[in-house]
């Protein structure tokens, strides 16, 4: 099965208060596509007067939706997962497009992503009950939930729609409305989506402005309109957010990625069945959305005793990569989001060279017959040793660093020596085992005899450098509302101080 | 009387990086560096006017390029001891704050390791 290249306009306009509006200053950047480096549109280079007139639509819309009932919001998310799913298709191949993504993983993976984010959290806000508690026979304590108004988010160009749903749909439900700024490199997907969805929504609920991050982004994250800020990227842009954030005391999250280690213990071998099938997948994993992925497990960690074993069975799967048309299902990666980052991956696969670290497959660039001018790196796999660079940075990029461990200790000593902490997987067949790395692990999230998986409903966020907060799970419905907090007496006596 | 040390620098930068500093100094006033670490756009410095990024009291003071002080997390400059940074220039979109990225260029660093000689003589770092 093969798609096609999507059709789109010349130019698209900023998404606010319900209608396409231009930018002020009237100026528009190009929008390429990785996976030939053509134009795809041209998109709003959007300023602070644009972001003004956002939070204002979207202020003008809170008196109302900010009062909606759950059932109502309940029922619009229903609705937009519904209209996602009959479109899935179309939005599957423009997010292709944008990012550079096969269409097997934006169809089989991002979209399903997409449309189960908005169904959990429809069904979270309807099963919700607040807590009252009787204090005393006479005093009746009650915890109950507000919108914070307006809220921003930041969205980054890994995962467009679905890093944009995890921020879009808790705010939503939450009953907040909200101002999103789409990465400059993927902005076009959520375009897309708002001609698909726009109708369905109250005007002003969700706006979308363009830009870049100097220009459009500070002033939408040093807003005062702005209740709360969500950001996904890297630490120093994190810390400026924060730092914004401090100036209008509002709460901010951050999830600022890893160098994720992925733990094949010695048992993994033990049989040749489907397990140890899994278990190699799980390691070449690391290419899955050309490694550019938070979670990527970059840093494979493989016990001494069975690591020439268990890499032979590795590479093999490893150089059956098909690194075809990102638009044929077959194909298994595609091309890397934008130049930039092309040449950065370079560096580092320079830098791993330079540290002494022994290449076992890949290294280069992977000249694609077909498309010439986009961004693609070969599938790389680096030995060496937890303390180089390519183990310590995050690369964004189809290159895993492999090294050994003699014992459980030292895996876990390995696991945790690294800046962040964000994901992490553990590969046995002894529960035992499985437990003493499930507790000793400082990271956010443990795979367990999996990787990649990512069900709505299973909290998202790091320790460490990684960040703050958690998302992709009900509890973050507390950071898009206040608690106030009611205390009811019916004794009639006063207190008896004055 | 001793030899005054001549010493290695820690960072640098190439012609070409230069000129987009000259460019993006004439919009906005002077500038500094910061290099970022972490997802999407991390591993690669931040360009941003000298008052806009708060440095951190643990932050670490490489050196200066082209007038520019170019910092990094104290915790993350643990692995940069060995190599010098070169801060250069290449085309692209890149998402984050940095000053240059509506001109359709981002700063990325690339790396040299020191040879044993030069390890000797690298510039002492300034903290905060």
């Amino acid at each position: 099965m093969s798609y096609q290249r999507p059709v789109f306009k010349e130019q698209y306009e900023n998404y606010i208060g319900g209608k396409w509006v231009a930018p002020v200053d009237g100026n528009y950047f190009e929008d390429t596509s990785p996976i030939d480096g053509e134009l795809v549109t041209r998109i709003p280079q959007s300023t602070s007067k644009d972001i003004d007139l956002a939070v204002a639509a979207a202020w003008e819309a809170a008196p109302t939706w900010n009062k909606t009932t759950a059932a109502e919001r309940s029922m619009l998310l229903f609705r937009i997962a519904d209209r996602i799913e009959e479109n899935i298709e179309q939005i599957a191949v423009v997010e292709t497009c944008d990012n550079g993504k096969g269409v097997r993983e934006t169809l089989g993976a991002d979209l399903p992503l997409v449309i189960d984010e908005f169904r959990y959290f429809a069904g979270c806000i309807r099963t919700e009950a607040g807590s009252v508690t009787k204090v005393d026979p006479e005093l009746v304590t009650m915890e109950i939930h507000e919108p914070l108004g307006v809220v921003g988010a930041i969205i980054p160009w890994n995962f467009p729609l679905l890093m944009a749903a995890w921020k879009i749909v808790p705010a939503l439900a939450a009953g907040n409305c909200m101002v999103l700024k789409p990465a400059e490199q993927t902005p076009v997907s959520i375009l897309i989506l708002m001609e698909i969805i726009g109708d369905m929504l109250p005007p002003g609920i969700l706006n979308i402005v363009n830009g870049f991050g100097a220009e459009a982004g500070k002033p939408l994250a040093s807003h005062p309109g702005i209740k709360k800020i969500a950001f996904t990227g890297e630490t120093t842009t994190g810390r400026l957010i924060a730092q914004y954030a401090s100036e209008n005391i509002i709460p901010v999250s951050l999830e600022l990625g890893g160098k994720s280690p992925n733990i094949f213990l010695e048992s993994v071998m033990a049989e040749d069945d489907e397990f140890l099938d899994k278990a190699i997948e799980g390691l070449v994993l690391f290419a899955l959305n050309q490694g550019q992925v938070c979670t990527c497990p970059s840093r494979a960690l493989v016990q001494e005793s069975m690591f020439e074993k268990f890499m032979e069975k590795c590479l093999p799967r490893v150089a059956a990569i098909d690194m075809g048309d990102p638009y044929e299902l077959t194909t298994m990666m595609g091309a890397q989001a934008s130049n930039d980052q092309h040449q950065k991956i370079m560096s580092y696969l320079d830098i791993g060279r330079q540290e002494g670290a022994e290449l076992l497959c890949g290294g280069n660039v992977y000249k694609h017959d077909k498309y010439p001018n986009g961004y693609y790196i070969e599938p790389t796999i680096f030995k060496g040793h937890n303390k180089m660079r390519i183990f310590q940075e995050e690369i964004f990029g189809p290159v895993l660093s492999v090294t050994t461990f003699k014992d459980e200790d030292e895996a876990l000593e390995i696991a945790n020596d690294t800046l962040y902490g964000l994901g992490s997987g553990v590969w046995t067949r002894d529960i035992h085992q499985a437990q003493k790395f499930i507790d000793g692990i400082q990271a956010g999230r443990v795979w367990v005899n999996c990787y990649h998986v990512y069900p709505s409903g299973a909290s998202f966020g790091g320790y460490k450098n990684s960040g703050i907060g958690r998302e992709n799970h009900h509890m973050m419905l507390n950071n898009y509302r206040h608690t106030k907090n009611v205390l009811v007496s019916y004794n009639k006596n006063k207190m008896g101080f004055f | 009387m001793t030899d005054k040390v001549v010493y290695v620098e820690r960072v640098s930068i190439t012609p070409a990086a230069e000129k987009v500093i000259d460019r993006l100094r004439a919009q906005h006033g002077e500038l500094m560096f910061h290099q970022s670490g972490g997802c999407c756009d991390g591993s690669a410095p931040m360009c941003f006017a000298i008052d806009d990024f708060k440095i951190g009291s643990r932050d670490v003071c490489m050196g200066e390029i082209h007038g520019c002080k170019f910092y990094m997390g104290a915790d993350q400059f643990e692995y940069y001891r060995n190599c010098e940074t070169i801060v250069d220039v290449v085309e692209g979109r890149g998402a984050s704050f940095s000053l240059e990225i509506p001109l359709g260029l981002r700063f990325i660093t690339t790396s040299r390791l020191y040879n044993e000689g030069e390890l000797e003589r690298v510039r002492p770092v300034a903290v905060g």
